[in-house]
């Protein structure tokens, strides 16, 4: 299998070696920070013209996990678009392809700094959401007890590779990594993301196949590459 | 090219002459002939370092300014280094003020204030010294035609050095657009000794006439007599330390040349510890800090040095005059930038420079041999000049968009002016426009916010606003990503240099490194600068710093294989001609149209080596995709090692036929699958797409707030290669690589001077040419499934440490 199995605020759930988080009890998967329309913002402000395939890489990729995991919600927690004009900006072709997969479940936007509204594409818009014994947002607040968040696109680096990673602080944080294609990465050592992780905290490191390891062994630059 | 004259040509104001005279000063006759072809609408002088090269090039300025002192840009100096640009100003200031010329003299580069360039652009000296990144952000502005309206010459120096990267690209560009705001600008090429003088002239223009100086007398040069023989293996030549402390008590001024900044740094160490006299030694190279570089060059100035530790670094710039020594420490790789380094032990014109080479290795001796007799022969190297970068074209379009609208019939017969692009091809010109203007993609997705427009028949910025990113992001300079390193202390402590953020990325607190010339710990990151503190102490790891790896030229590899087929070596030191006659013997030696390749049993592993000289990263290539063949035949490869001269490969399996291993077909298609994915691409392809003004370079102030805004260029370039795999970045990404790092143009041509005529000794033991191999640092290991593998293990060794399952 190549998801990772772990326990968080004693729910069980898979990280997903897409960067997805499924939860399968709740029949629930997770992405956070998907930023479609990114190529098209930055074209828009008259900067390069990066090639405009991130919003369909990321589309198809979201679509073979739900194929997979045939999850009956799912949350887009926050930053699912990179503005708010990049949403009435899509390419006809990409939404209809949201709308298909919004289709047939419930579709639960959570808000983001960089889409703080609601939309003109279907499913619920939401500051947070919780469920169950977890609480969704895009942003982790002070505080906050089994909370699922993302907006810091942490990133770890393992055997000589960097990668888009998962945090687990169990039972308080669980941070995901930006599932959107042209999305940098924050190191998972940066002060702000250390100050959220406790003892035992896991980074779980997306690719091939997703690799648990202790967070303070990914501590970014204390870890030499072989 | 054209005799020089003997007689003075009277063309100099009476000031001047009155001044040179007073100083005693005589012409050179290259700089008297500089003056007769003041009128030549492109000249090209060369001569060797020391003489006056720079002054042979102002001579006919100050000449015309004095006669006719009007106010306005009369002419631009070009030089590739901002420091030299400031040291010129002072030696043209001695003759301006001494004769008394009514002469506006600035200088305008990066480090110029924004008070001084916004001055310049309304009211220009008569001349300007700057760089061609300057003088490029110059033509972008809307005033350029105005600002060079009136531009009589253009001086390039060191143009050798210049042409042999994109900067020149650039700069022809740049000038192609200069002649069309000034017609009949006169060009003037200043040049160090290079091997095919008219190549040169016809990148500098149209019809350049070409001046070739007196050479001056052969350099004294000879290879530096150790104690010690060198090792079989390695670099660094350490073993010299000793012979070269006691060159350096009996010259003046020595400069010690390393091919690396590593190895300048570890030399440096050890010659410190050794250097019981205390004498003034220091260190230069291009990690280190502005400040420490400055430091030392003054202190060479001031003439209170008697030995530097360098790299190319040293290679241009001022003439230092007491410099009386120059040591190579390595192979020279390369005779011309041998010859050029030579020339820089030029403390009297017209008198011979003396030299001393220090092979690290044994099979550096024989290189360092061959490079001696190449010297001595005047027999310079050098690959012909591939055409202009595309990549550059796409910047020159874009910041010629931000001067004004322009015509795309005009730009591009204005571009094929410029020497690198006179083969340019219109489909060529219109691919890099329509890149500038759309993004160039299969998939037409920008047609609201192309970057350019076409209005009226001309092209322009769609949002003008746009042309202060694209200012910004002029030149051709990639900087590796690094990290400033400083000693840990109060006001955020002495800077001390930096090293590559890929080697910050392995470090741990209480790791020591070397960095100029001191060992310091670790410490740790703060606000993306590595803290260090002193630490005296042993065995400290050496800051990697991937700086072009020169591979031996051609014909230095020709001379080589030419030695190697002496009846005997009696002019070699002893220990190599045994080392020699043994490897004869025991298998033989390589020919030069024949490919030796041996295998044989060591040490529990099978062992394959094959003699190319191709080069290192010919070498380096032929072993990824021969042991990617290996893998393919189930020979079980584990890793190679590469050197200029040959690739050894080891694994499970015995080769007992090297030539389906070397077919070329076989060995093209291995390159296409690998090249794909390679990391060398992908370093490529960000140089690529942040030159053609893809992505922006990533800038410090930005990068301080984490990297979170920014992403890899490694994922543009793998959703280009799945989406739009025909795209012209990606083109021009894999046309860089073939005759860069990836080389594969040699490993061509010794396949078709090889022609199947490859000989396989199957020993049963370890040869004496193989032996040094084992010694080489750099082993590549064979991956296959190996990374994912590695990392799986890795994850559970730190989680079964950590007592998690």
């Amino acid at each position: 299998m190549s998801c990772h199995a772990f326990t968080f605020a004693g729910c069980a759930l898979l990280a997903l070696p897409s960067g997805g988080l499924f939860w399968p009890d709740a029949g629930l998967l997770v992405v956070s920070d998907l930023h479609l329309g990114k190529s098209a913002r930055l074209a828009r402000r008259g900067g390069g013209l990066l090639p405009p395939y991130e919003t369909s890489e990321t589309l198809a990729r979201l679509d073979a996990d739900i194929e997979t995991h045939a999850p009956r919600s799912v949350i887009c927690l926050g930053d699912s678009f990179d503005d708010m004009e990049a949403q009435g900006e899509l390419a006809e072709a990409d939404r209809l392809w949201i709308t298909r997969l919004i289709a047939g479940r419930e579709w639960i936007w959570a808000e983001g700094n960089h889409d703080p509204g609601p939309g003109q594409i279907g499913g619920i818009h939401r500051a947070e959401v919780t469920i169950g014994a977890l609480t969704f947002r895009h942003e982790a607040a002070p505080d906050a007890r089994a909370e699922v968040s993302g907006h810091f696109h942490p990133k770890a680096r393992l055997a000589g590779q960097a990668a888009p990673c998962f945090l687990v602080s169990d039972p308080d944080r669980l941070i995901l990594p930006a599932y959107g294609r042209y999305t940098g990465g924050l190191s998972c050592d940066a002060p702000v993301l250390a100050a959220l992780m406790g003892a035992g905290a896991l980074a779980i490191l997306t690719g091939q196949r997703a690799l648990a390891v202790p967070y303070a062994a990914a501590l970014g630059r204390g870890q030499r590459a072989r | 090219m054209i005799a020089l004259p003997d007689a003075l040509p009277d063309v100099l104001p009476d000031a001047l002459a009155d001044w040179l005279d007073a100083q005693g000063w005589d012409l050179h006759p290259h700089q008297r002939a500089m003056l007769d072809q003041a009128d030549a609408p492109s000249a090209l002088l060369i001569a060797p370092t020391g003489g006056g090269k720079t002054l042979a090039g102002f001579l006919p300025s100050l000449a015309e300014i004095a006669r006719d002192p009007r106010p306005g840009l009369h002419t631009i100096y070009i030089s590739p280094l901002k420091a030299l640009a400031t040291d010129i100003r002072r030696n043209l200031l001695r003759p301006i003020e001494g004769a008394g010329l009514a002469i506006r003299v600035e200088d305008r580069t990066g480090d110029t204030g924004a008070t001084q360039r916004r001055r310049q652009r309304v009211d220009p000296p008569h001349i300007l010294l700057t760089t061609p990144e300057s003088l490029a952000l110059l033509l972008s502005y809307e005033e350029a035609p105005r600002i060079f309206a009136g531009v009589r010459r253009v001086i390039v120096d060191e143009l050798h050095a210049i042409a042999e990267s994109k900067r020149g690209d650039q700069l022809m560009l740049g000038l192609s657009r200069l002649s069309a705001l000034a017609p009949g600008v006169r060009r003037v090429g200043l040049s160090a000794t290079v091997e095919d003088p008219p190549a040169l002239g016809r990148f500098l223009g149209q019809d350049t006439r070409v001046l070739l100086a007196d050479p001056g007398p052969a350099p004294d040069i000879a290879m530096l007599e150790t104690g010690h023989p060198p090792p079989w293996a390695g670099g660094g030549g350490r073993h010299a330390i000793p012979a070269v402390l006691d060159q350096v008590r009996q010259h003046r001024t020595t400069l010690i040349f390393h091919n690396t900044r590593a190895q300048a740094e570890i030399f440096f160490h050890h010659l410190w510890l050794a250097n019981d006299d205390g004498l003034p030694i220091a260190i230069h190279h291009g990690s280190l800090s502005r400040e420490a570089r400055a430091k030392v060059e003054a202190a060479m100035t001031a003439g209170q040095l008697r030995a530097v530790v360098c790299t190319g670094t040293l290679d241009l710039g001022i003439d230092w005059g007491d410099v009386d020594l120059v040591i190579q420490v390595g192979a020279p790789r390369n005779v011309k930038r041998l010859v050029q380094r030579i020339g820089r032990a030029n403390h009297r014109y017209n008198a011979p420079s003396k030299a001393l080479l220090v092979p690290a290795n044994r099979w550096e001796v024989i290189e360092c041999h061959a490079a001696i007799d190449a010297v001595r022969a005047r027999a310079l190297d050098g690959e012909p000049r591939g055409p202009g970068g595309l990549d550059v074209l796409c910047q020159h379009i874009l910041a010629t968009a931000c001067a004004g609208p322009f015509d795309a019939d005009a730009l591009y017969a204005e571009v094929t002016t410029a020497g690198p692009y006179a083969g340019l091809t219109r489909a060529d010109f219109d691919a890099c426009l329509e890149f500038c203007a759309t993004g160039g993609y299969a998939l037409r997705a920008y047609d609201r916010w192309q970057r350019l427009i076409l209005r009226n028949g001309h092209w322009q910025l769609r949002d003008p606003r746009t042309a202060a990113v694209i200012r910004q992001n002029l030149g051709t300079i990639i900087d590796i990503e690094t990290l400033k390193v400083r000693l840990r202390g109060r006001m955020g402590g002495t800077p001390l240099g930096e090293v590559e953020e890929s080697f910050a990325a392995t470090l741990t607190a209480g790791d020591t490194f070397l960095i100029g010339g001191e060992v310091v710990r670790y410490e740790g990151l703060r606000e993306m600068t590595v803290e260090v503190s002193r630490q005296p102490g042993r065995d400290p790891r050496v800051a990697v710093f991937s700086g072009t790896k020169f591979a031996t030229s051609t014909q230095l590899s020709d001379r080589i294989l030419d030695l190697l087929q002496h009846e005997s070596w009696s002019d070699l030191p002893a220990h190599t001609a045994r080392w020699l006659a043994l490897q004869r013997e025991v298998s033989g030696l390589p020919q030069p149209n024949r490919l030796l390749c041996e295998s044989f049993p060591h040490e529990g592993r099978e062992h394959l080596c094959v003699y190319g000289f191709a080069g290192r990263n010919a070498q380096q290539t032929l072993g990824l995709l021969m042991t990617k063949r290996m893998e393919d035949r189930a020979l079980a490869p584990l890793g190679f090692v590469a050197t200029d001269h040959a690739t050894l490969i080891w694994g499970l399996e015995p080769v007992l036929n090297a030539a389906p291993l070397l077919e070329a077909a076989g060995l093209r298609d291995g390159l296409e699958s690998w090249l794909a994915g390679n990391a060398v691409m992908k370093r490529t392809f960000r140089a690529t797409a942040i030159i053609a003004g893809l992505i922006e370079r990533q800038h410090q102030g930005r990068r301080k707030s984490g990297r979170q805004a920014t992403f890899s260029s490694d994922i543009l370039y793998d959703t280009l290669r799945r989406f739009d795999p025909d795209h012209l970045l990606l083109k021009v990404t894999r046309q860089e690589a073939m005759r860069g790092l990836v080389d594969f143009g040699r490993i061509e041509a010794l396949l078709a001077r090889v022609q199947g005529r490859i000989d396989l000794h199957r020993l049963d033991r370890v040869t004496p040419f193989a032996a040094p191999l084992m010694l080489e640092p750099g082993r590549v290991p064979v991956a296959g499934e190996g990374r994912q593998r590695l990392a799986e293990a890795e994850a559970a060794r730190l989680m079964a440490a950590a007592g998690l399952t």
